[in-house]
């Protein structure tokens, strides 16, 4: 049984890293395509990381172990989230829930890596990202977790293997209000911690609008391809996650192969439409300034509580 | 195990020959220590660094073992008569006084071994080494008090030693003055209000000793007095908001081994007060106790990391996240009162584990970081964090111990702050109940404010980090530091190693932990993770780290194989904005970086902020300089305290007047208090 489910989080990481490309791919194509343009086809993020590997890694003068080790640190703690999250199947790793908690501390892994390789170079760009990320990162914590805590109680348990077990036991919890509100507030989360619109352009590269970009400035290479990968896979993980919360149909609960199928095919089904859904959505956002986005996280924090309010007066 | 009952003779032990374990390794402590000071007096000035330094790694290390044969339930201890007949000093640490001993020994040990490496000018000198080694005896003994005098004799010996530790560098640095002014008068605010609470707990239980003090019922008015006025004493000296105020004062004037053991294990003595008052005086407290200990400790972590995220010195820093850090121990220990109160047994124990774990994952953490900080001052000469930069190249052990505790101290994974900051949300999410209005309250309002806490805390220690150790050195002092003496960077990597051991192993350190306040349900499970059986939750960061280099393994290879046809190539700056470098000054600094935290708490942190323009002669449209200044200054100081102080101040002027020196009002006031007493007397 431990070997199985080490097989289907094994299976789960590497869809989750085949995907998370296409993901970003359908993302742009449905904005490109809305916004009138022909767009570079979904294909294209795949192609970017090939040449990116392919291409010598430049590194300036003075730099730290940081610069080297981040994007692979990065990387790591993207597709340990994969590993641990319910994306195919409610199956756990031996000795390594999932944990709700454990998941948000290894996405902040990340999360710090990549502040750290904002100001290991020592230019002014890098150190405004870095600054930035670790704001709104710090910003959202409390929503996330608040979202988690309110998640958890029906359940009785942090595990989101659990959480997603009762809602597909009892499908009516879904649309509860407790769950609805800490869903939405987990989903604007996700967009701050993924660094989307209307936290971060992620498409922008003037000097006063960008966050995540302005931090990997001066990478390149590989470094650069483990950066982007890390962080699309990141954003196919959790968009998985708040899909899964949503709609938990089709996870397999077993180790079949037919279940596995299933669950793939579900998964690939609700991220294409998550994906298309996110690309569309942007086309009708402008960025916020900086100083709003506290504003729209105090928002979704007030959400989050709400949500653990309403689960002590709604059953 | 032998066990050791009082002696009806009283008699000092010492001479006894049939000591058991404890007793043994207390009087080798005590031993040690008169050994240490006799060292500490005599040895020339050459030699005196090393001599005293390993004789108090000898001394701490005793303590080690009395602190570990009294944790793992070996009971017994020392008596010495007073004048006073009834009166009995007593040494007897239970098993909670064990694990504190532990602490506060293995803290001690490490900064005397830094010491030795670090110590130079006036923190070498006789006094200096004198003071440290009685701090660090009366700190070690204050947990192996068994009975009320000795303990506040030992707390006297721990805040007199400090004390003096603070005024070390009076000569060059005239604001150790008026930190040790601070310090002095807290501390011994907080005495008064620790004796004024004990006293109140004597009275009911007519005795001293620790033992009879458990008959005072935690629901009477004694009990709750002395509850307000010992939890007032001991948030005094943990530095709890709004009392902290003489923390980042004193601790950054102290020399950096003082003010690791300061911190570490100085203001953890205030937890071990707590936990005295909660567990073992006055056990089953009333809810009011936990939502007060839960408020202290929610509104020290919030605005104590607040304050941390925007300072830039670094001892100030540190300091500022031990109010935090110690506000996050209160946290836990109030929830763990509240939810006890409800008996919801199982997630009020978690809670305690996770406050037990929150104090050793802080001593080793704080400890490495404040060992660091001073080899980082030792290196450059600079205490400003936007005047520091590049350590990490230069400095590379210092940097890699720095760089462990600060991740403890920003709780990521696989470190102990992570696993205290787990437990204290599981007990959190296991706590949650809809019968009692209170928890059902107080509960997310603490999960939004851990988590709050956990953010800024991850900014404050990028921030520390990065700014420190990474980017290109913002000043000279920072350029040509370099690494520092083996016993400083020694110290520091052990207390490093053991952020990483504790968070890797919880299991069997959580088991001790549990022993020592008597929790049985906690487990080991896995490669040595923590298992709470009662709340059916598991941690294994050892099983955590596998899955994450198992699934890091097929990047490193991918990159390996590519750095083989394409090797990482050095330049001056890959893109630079297409330009070339400028000065180190243009980087990021420290106060850049906190900026836009500066302005999302405005409202709180109050920053005075001046920009003055200069116009060029010839015209008002040419600016010929701006000047940007910004002050930030602490908001209880400047709106609770400095009021304060003046009225006191205009209070003496006001009595000055009682005073005049003449012998007929002097005369009038004698008769005016006679007539009072009289009256009172006869009512």
């Amino acid at each position: 049984m431990n070997w199985t489910a080490t097989a289907v989080a094994l299976l789960q990481v590497l869809i989750a890293t085949l995907v998370a490309p296409l993901v970003i791919g359908i993302t742009r194509q449905t904005r490109a395509r809305l916004e009138g343009r022909v767009g570079a086809g979904i294909l294209q993020p795949w192609r970017d990381l090939r040449k990116l590997l392919r291409k010598e890694t430049l590194q300036a003068n003075g730099v730290s172990w940081i610069s080297s080790i981040g994007p692979i640190v990065v990387m790591a703690s993207s597709l340990l989230v994969a590993a641990l999250l319910p994306l195919i199947s409610t199956l756990t790793l031996p000795f390594v829930p999932d944990d709700l908690f454990v998941v948000v501390s290894v996405l902040l892994i990340g999360t710090v890596a990549v502040a750290l390789i904002g100001l290991d170079v020592g230019s002014a760009f890098g150190g405004m990202g870095s600054s930035r990320h670790m704001m709104i990162a710090a910003l959202v914590e409390p929503t996330v977790l608040v979202a988690v805590y309110a998640l958890s109680i029906p359940a009785g348990s942090s595990l989101l293997s659990s959480i997603v077990a009762t809602r597909l036991d009892a499908p009516a919890v879904i649309l509860s209000p407790v769950s609805l509100l800490a869903v939405v507030a987990l989903f604007v989360a996700v967009l701050a911690e993924t660094g989307r619109l209307p936290v971060d352009n992620p498409s922008t590269h003037l000097e006063l609008t960008m966050v995540h970009e302005a931090m990997i400035l001066e990478s390149s290479g590989r470094d650069l391809a483990w950066l982007e990968l890390g962080s699309w896979l990141r954003l196919s993980a959790l968009l998985g996650l708040v899909a899964n919360l949503m709609i938990p149909w089709g996870l397999a609960t077993d180790a079949t192969v037919l279940a596995l199928v299933v669950g793939t095919i579900a998964l690939l089904l609700k991220l294409t439409v998550f994906a298309a859904a996110l690309g569309a959505g942007e086309v009708f956002l402008a960025k916020l300034r900086l100083f709003r986005v506290p504003e729209l996280l105090a928002g979704s924090f007030v959400l989050a509580f709400l949500a653990v309010t309403a689960s002590y007066l709604v059953t | 195990m032998s066990t050791r009952t009082r002696p009806d003779h009283r008699s000092i032990a010492f001479g006894d020959w049939t000591m058991n374990p404890v007793e043994a390794a207390l009087t080798a402590e005590l031993l040690l220590a008169a050994l240490a000071c006799a060292v500490a007096a005599v040895a020339p000035a050459s030699m005196r660094r090393y001599l005293a330094g390993i004789a108090t790694i000898a001394m701490a290390a005793s303590g080690i073992v009395a602190g570990g044969l009294a944790l793992s339930g070996h009971s017994g201890g020392l008596w010495a008569p007073t004048a006073l007949p009834t009166v009995n000093l007593t040494l007897a640490p239970d098993r909670l006084g064990g694990l504190f001993i532990v602490i506060a020994s293995a803290v001690t040990l490490l900064a005397a071994l830094y010491a030795i490496g670090y110590v130079h000018g006036a923190a070498d000198s006789r006094s200096a080494w004198l003071a440290f080694i009685l701090f660090t005896f009366g700190l070690q003994m204050v947990p192996a008090a068994g009975d009320i005098i000795t303990f506040l004799l030992a707390w006297e010996l721990m805040a007199l030693g400090s004390g003096v530790l603070v005024l070390t560098d009076h000569r060059t640095r005239p604001q150790a003055r008026s930190a040790a002014l601070w310090y002095a008068v807290m501390t011994q605010l907080s005495f008064l209000l620790i004796l004024a609470g004990f006293a109140a707990l004597a009275s009911v239980a007519g005795t001293t000793t620790f033992d009879a003090l458990v008959t005072v019922s935690p629901t009477s008015t004694t009990g709750a007095l002395a509850f307000t006025l010992l939890i007032l004493g001991f948030a005094t000296k943990a530095g709890l908001v709004p009392l902290h105020i003489w923390l980042p004062r004193a601790h950054p004037e102290a020399p950096s081994h003082a003010s690791a053991v300061m911190s570490a294990a100085m203001v953890k003595m205030g937890v071990y007060g707590t936990l005295l008052v909660v567990l073992r005086f006055m056990p089953g407290g009333p809810a009011w106790w936990g939502i007060v200990l839960l408020s202290l400790g929610g509104i020290s972590a919030v605005y104590g990391i607040l304050q941390a995220s925007v300072t830039s010195d670094v001892k100030r820093l540190l300091a500022y996240s031990t109010t935090e850090n110690i506000g996050l121990i209160f946290l836990a220990i109030g929830a763990s009162v509240l939810l006890a109160s409800y008996h919801l047994t199982a997630a009020s124990q978690a809670a305690l584990l996770a406050a037990l774990l929150l104090a050793i994952s802080h001593a080793a953490f704080k400890c490495s970081l404040f060992l660091g900080a001073g080899a980082i001052v030792a290196a450059t000469g600079e205490r400003n964090l936007d005047r520091l930069g590049g350590l990490g190249v230069r400095m590379p052990w210092t940097a890699a111990a720095f760089g462990v505790a600060a991740l403890g101290a920003a709780a990521l994974p696989v470190t102990s702050g992570f696993v205290a900051e787990w437990t204290l949300f599981q007990s959190f999410i296991h706590g949650a109940t809809r019968d009692a209005i209170s928890v059902a309250v107080a509960l997310p309002v603490a999960v939004a404010v851990v988590a709050l806490t956990a953010g800024l805390a991850l900014v404050t220690f990028v921030k520390l980090y990065g700014i420190g150790f990474l980017a290109r050195p913002r000043s000279q002092g920072a350029d040509d530091a370099h690494e520092v003496s083996h016993p400083m960077r020694w110290a520091a990597l052990i207390g490093a190693g053991a952020v990483i051991a504790l968070g890797v192993f919880p299991g069997p350190v959580a088991q001790v932990l549990a022993s020592a306040v008597g929790i049985g349900d906690v487990a080991t499970i896995g490669f040595g993770g923590l298992s709470l059986p009662s709340l059916g939750v598991l941690l294994d960061p050892m099983a955590l780290a596998i899955t994450a280099l198992v699934c890091a393994l097929p990047v490193v290879v991918v990159s390996a194989l590519s750095a083989r046809r394409h090797p990482r190539r050095a330049t001056e700056l890959p893109w630079g904005c297409g330009g070339a470098r400028v000065s180190p000054r243009m980087q990021y600094t420290a106060t850049s970086y906190a900026e836009p935290l500066m302005r999302v708490f405005d409202d709180t942190l109050r920053p005075e902020q001046d920009v003055v323009v200069t116009h060029a002669t010839e015209s008002r449209y040419l600016v010929a300089q701006v000047r940007y200044r910004q002050k930030l200054s602490d908001v209880i100081e400047v709106r609770g305290y400095r009021p304060l102080l003046e009225f006191v101040d205009r209070l003496g002027v006001v009595s000055r007047r009682l005073q005049n020196g003449s012998v007929h009002r002097y005369l009038t006031f004698s008769f005016v208090a006679l007539i009072v007493v009289l009256i009172v007397v006869s009512l």
